[in-house]
């Protein structure tokens, strides 16, 4: 039942990524600044807004969870967080990149933007050692939510004190980064943002697909009393 | 008295007497804090702190150690069986955290009235900025509390306690970090404490507070269904 609609969520992550990229390549303009290298922008930002609503999304489940104590939400704050974690990986590696390129160094600690993505992705890396801690499944998913509540509760706070710690030395406001972009770059941005969101819902879509069929599979076996082949994950939640 | 706040002041009390008796972690933080305090005077190499050095040192300290008690604060619970008999009473579940987050602040605090003038002793030219830092601790103790208090009640009940709470609570406590070090770098500066920023840093820690404060309020009694 969550394989319903993959297959055009798919397709419309593929073509949507494919459009963006191609704006990204043949329609923005070069910027004056940075020239080709800027447009890793269209990568990076889109990818880090992407994982942390993505990691805010996995709160908010958590919370549908431990209101319903239904498993299946537990299930989508699990996927939503881990696939939010592939994507803070590449966020990192593209800032990285993007830091070296444009300042010459690969880490800056005056970027608060990065410095704040950086221990947001500290925080959600302990949530792996946090569920293969605990062994009961029950509580494991129990206690997951009440992580994933914390620690979207945390994000916005954090991005504040780090913003604050910084503000008064190195002046950066949205409105220079934003607001002064030129038409076409916004377009190509929104483009990739939407394309990076589609992306995101298409692999958690898909994660869960592939968790509740080989749940369904694992049950089929238990039926039939076939042996059930393969040990199952002890921190990934089981999909009905 | 309203039952709860009767089972708040059993609980907070039980706690203080049994580390009166058994001083299990007390000590233990306060002689963890001080040794800290001699391995970076060699680390740095320096034998006097001024400024962010001091409060870098301080607040990296205090941390670590507060980390050490805040791993043994449900041990007594879990290996007594304090959780069955918490279940079994008719009171709120969320008392528990409201007496063990008080319990948590008092030994922070207790910690820091021996260590912070350690410290002041054995690295500060110039103490007259321990006044006003006062209310820094307070603050950062109550966010320490709220969230160690959280942390390790899950931690208690896993298979690695002793490595969750540092591994979870550590970048969590990053903004309080930032704030407490922030409002505490002028304060300790050569040349007499100035109070740059240090309102806005106070209300950084308050919000802190109040916003974990509220979560664990909210999230506690999930932990303790069994």
């Amino acid at each position: 039942m969550y394989g319903k609609g993959l297959k055009p969520l798919s397709i419309a992550a593929v073509a949507m990524l494919a459009l963006s990229l191609s704006l990204v390549f043949f329609y923005a303009p070069l910027d004056g600044d940075q020239g080709f290298i800027q447009k890793i922008f269209y990568v990076h930002v889109p990818l880090a807004i992407t994982a942390l609503v993505g990691f805010v999304a996995g709160g908010v489940f958590a919370i549908l969870h431990l209101r319903s104590n239904d498993r299946k939400w537990d299930a989508y704050s699990y996927v939503a967080i881990h696939i939010s974690v592939i994507f803070g990986v590449a966020v990192l590696i593209t800032g990285a990149i993007w830091a070296k390129a444009s300042w010459g160094h690969w880490w800056v600690w005056d970027e608060p933007t990065l410095v704040s993505f950086l221990i947001v992705f500290l925080l959600y890396a302990t949530y792996y050692p946090f569920r293969y801690a605990i062994e009961d499944r029950d509580r494991q998913a129990r206690y997951a939510s009440v992580f994933a509540v914390t620690a979207g509760a945390f994000v916005p706070l954090n991005f504040m004190a780090v913003r604050m710690a910084e503000s008064l030395v190195h002046p950066r406001t949205f409105a220079t980064a934003e607001g002064g972009m030129p038409g076409e770059m916004m377009l190509t941005f929104l483009c990739s943002l939407v394309a990076m969101g589609l992306l995101w819902t298409t692999l958690v879509k898909f994660e869960l697909t592939a968790k509740s069929a080989s749940g369904q599979v694992k049950r089929l076996r238990r039926a039939l009393d076939a042996p059930v082949a393969g040990g199952s994950s002890r921190i990934a939640p089981e999909v009905s | 008295m309203t039952p709860s706040r009767t089972a708040f002041a059993a609980i907070l009390a039980k706690d203080l007497r049994s580390e009166l008796r058994t001083l299990q972690s007390l000590p233990a933080m306060a002689l963890f804090a001080v040794t800290t305090f001699v391995v970076f005077r060699f680390g740095l190499d320096r034998t006097s702190l001024s400024g962010s050095l001091a409060s870098g040192v301080l607040w990296a300290t205090l941390l670590f150690a507060a980390v050490l008690g805040i791993n043994r604060l449900f041990v007594s619970e879990r290996e007594e069986g304090g959780f069955d008999a918490i279940r079994l009473a008719p009171i709120d579940r969320t008392v528990l955290f409201a007496a063990k987050a008080a319990a948590l602040v008092i030994y922070l605090a207790a910690l820091e009235l021996v260590t912070v003038p350690i410290f002041a002793i054995f690295f500060l030219e110039d103490a007259a900025g321990l006044g006003p830092l006062v209310a820094v601790l307070l603050l950062a103790d109550l966010g320490l509390a709220a969230t160690g208090t959280l942390i390790s009640s899950m931690a208690v009940n896993s298979r690695a306690r002793d490595l969750l709470v540092p591994l979870v609570l550590l970048p969590l406590s990053i903004p309080l970090m930032i704030a407490a070090t922030g409002a505490t770098e002028p304060l300790l500066s050569l040349g007499g404490p100035s109070y740059d920023r240090f309102g806005t840093w106070l209300m950084v820690l308050g919000l802190y507070d109040l916003i974990f404060g509220l979560v664990g309020y909210a999230v506690f009694d999930f932990l303790l269904e069994d």
